[in-house]
């Protein structure tokens, strides 16, 4: 007698979260602005959703010279939920929270 | 090119499914980036059993199983030794529980894990409530706070019992390494957690991971309240390895309790009275843990 076995015999979760687009749970839009931004990447470390990620550093203007050979940070809008530690937390208050209400309309 | 402090190394995904400037999915990222992929984690109905989302949703990229409330502690020994008897010594175990499921429901389990000396890690992560299942009191929810279960009202039942210590109930346990930790010291955080990880034998940590939600505070605060627990001494940063006590952060001059207990809504009841005496309860839980530091200095 033989058994037929599911393919999977245990559920395993395979799906990762990045289909949940969380960015829609937003009230607050944070918004970098880089003539100010000193790239010490702050924001990214204290980041609960990790949406802040790095960007090749010619991708937004620098405040500095000395600054622009190091990476910019950008920010995920996919899933960002606007907590706003990242502009607490920011040493030099270049990330501004912006109502999100301001942005309806615009396409990404 | 980028200076970081941090690994970079990302092993929990966006898309996750905690409130808004949640303190434990913090936890759990820097938890990750010190250990590394090769890593299984164990939790039970906590806060973190909600986060990774419904099946078939993971957010995180290592190996994980759901354990019954009261038994993290027998799971991550059980999985430690099927590992070591295929001889895969070189994976790290690791049970992630909330305060409820530590210091109130897991106790047993996570004594008795200890006891035994498996080669765990075991994480706490202190959000000193039942967050998930709605703000109800554990046992180390501290002294003055509001809860569901200890509301106002004119007969004032707010918590007024200590904050259990369950770092020092694992000290007591004589493992090799015991370590408190806060999100806002992600640096110390991690140097601790690769410490523990060449140490051979149970680790405990216990990490203050502040809630939005619970603790009644803007989101975008959670960093800033646990920096202001440190430097209030309200949550002091030591570890202890081989019962030998190293305070990890001395504040120069501890700023006063008012200051971390006014942004938080679970404290907005309190009287000057009321946060004289929380207060002197920190005051001298500091002073006992700095003549503990200095009798292991003594030792030496």
């Amino acid at each position: 007698m033989s058994v037929n076995l599911p393919e999977d015999p245990t559920p395993i979760a395979k799906v990762p979260s990045t289909e949940n687009k969380t960015g829609g749970w937003r009230t607050f839009r944070p918004v970098i602005h880089y003539e100010k931004c000193i790239r010490c990447y702050i924001c990214w470390k204290f980041c609960p959703d990790a949406a802040i990620h790095f960007a090749p550093p010619e991708a937004h203007e620098s405040p500095k010279e000395a600054l622009s050979k190091f990476d910019t940070v950008e920010i995920n809008y996919d899933f960002c939920k606007g907590c706003g530690i990242c502009a607490n937390e920011c040493p030099v208050n270049a990330i501004e929270l912006v109502l999100e209400e301001n942005f309806r309309g615009d396409e990404e | 090119m980028k200076k970081l402090t941090i690994p970079e190394e990302e092993h929990m995904l966006s898309g996750h499914t905690a409130c808004l400037g949640c303190g434990a999915t913090i936890a759990m990222r820097y938890v990750l980036k010190a250990l590394g992929k090769n890593t299984i984690l164990s939790i039970p109905a906590c806060c973190w059993a909600v986060i990774p989302g419904v099946y078939p949703h993971r957010t995180l990229d290592v190996p994980l199983l759901y354990t019954a409330f009261e038994v993290t502690g027998a799971a991550i020994s059980g999985i430690r030794e099927a590992l070591d008897a295929m001889g895969k010594e070189d994976v790290n175990v690791v049970g992630f529980a909330g305060d409820g499921g530590t210091a109130d429901i897991g106790l047993q389990a996570l004594s008795a894990a200890m006891e035994r000396g498996h080669n765990v890690f075991y994480i706490m992560y202190d959000n000193e409530a039942y967050m998930n299942t709605g703000i109800q009191r554990s046992g180390s929810t501290p002294m003055g706070a509001w809860t569901t279960t200890t509301p106002g009202g004119k007969k004032r039942m707010y918590k007024w019992e200590p904050k259990k210590s369950v770092a020092e109930i694992m000290v007591a346990h004589h493992i090799p390494y015991v370590a408190t930790a806060t999100i806002a010291y992600p640096e110390d955080m991690i140097a601790k957690l690769k410490r523990a990880k060449e140490i051979k034998g149970p680790k405990f940590f216990q990490i203050l991971s502040p809630c939005p939600t619970g603790w009644r505070h803007a989101p975008d605060k959670t960093v800033e309240i646990s920096r202001l627990a440190v430097q209030t001494n309200v949550f002091p940063l030591y570890e202890v390895i081989d019962g030998k006590y190293k305070i990890s952060i001395k504040p120069k001059n501890p700023k006063p309790v008012k200051e971390y207990l006014r942004l938080q809504g679970r404290f907005r009841h309190l009287t000057e009275e009321e946060i004289e005496k929380i207060q002197r309860h920190v005051d001298e839980n500091w002073k006992a843990l700095l003549k503990k530091e200095r009798c292991s200095q003594e030792e030496e």
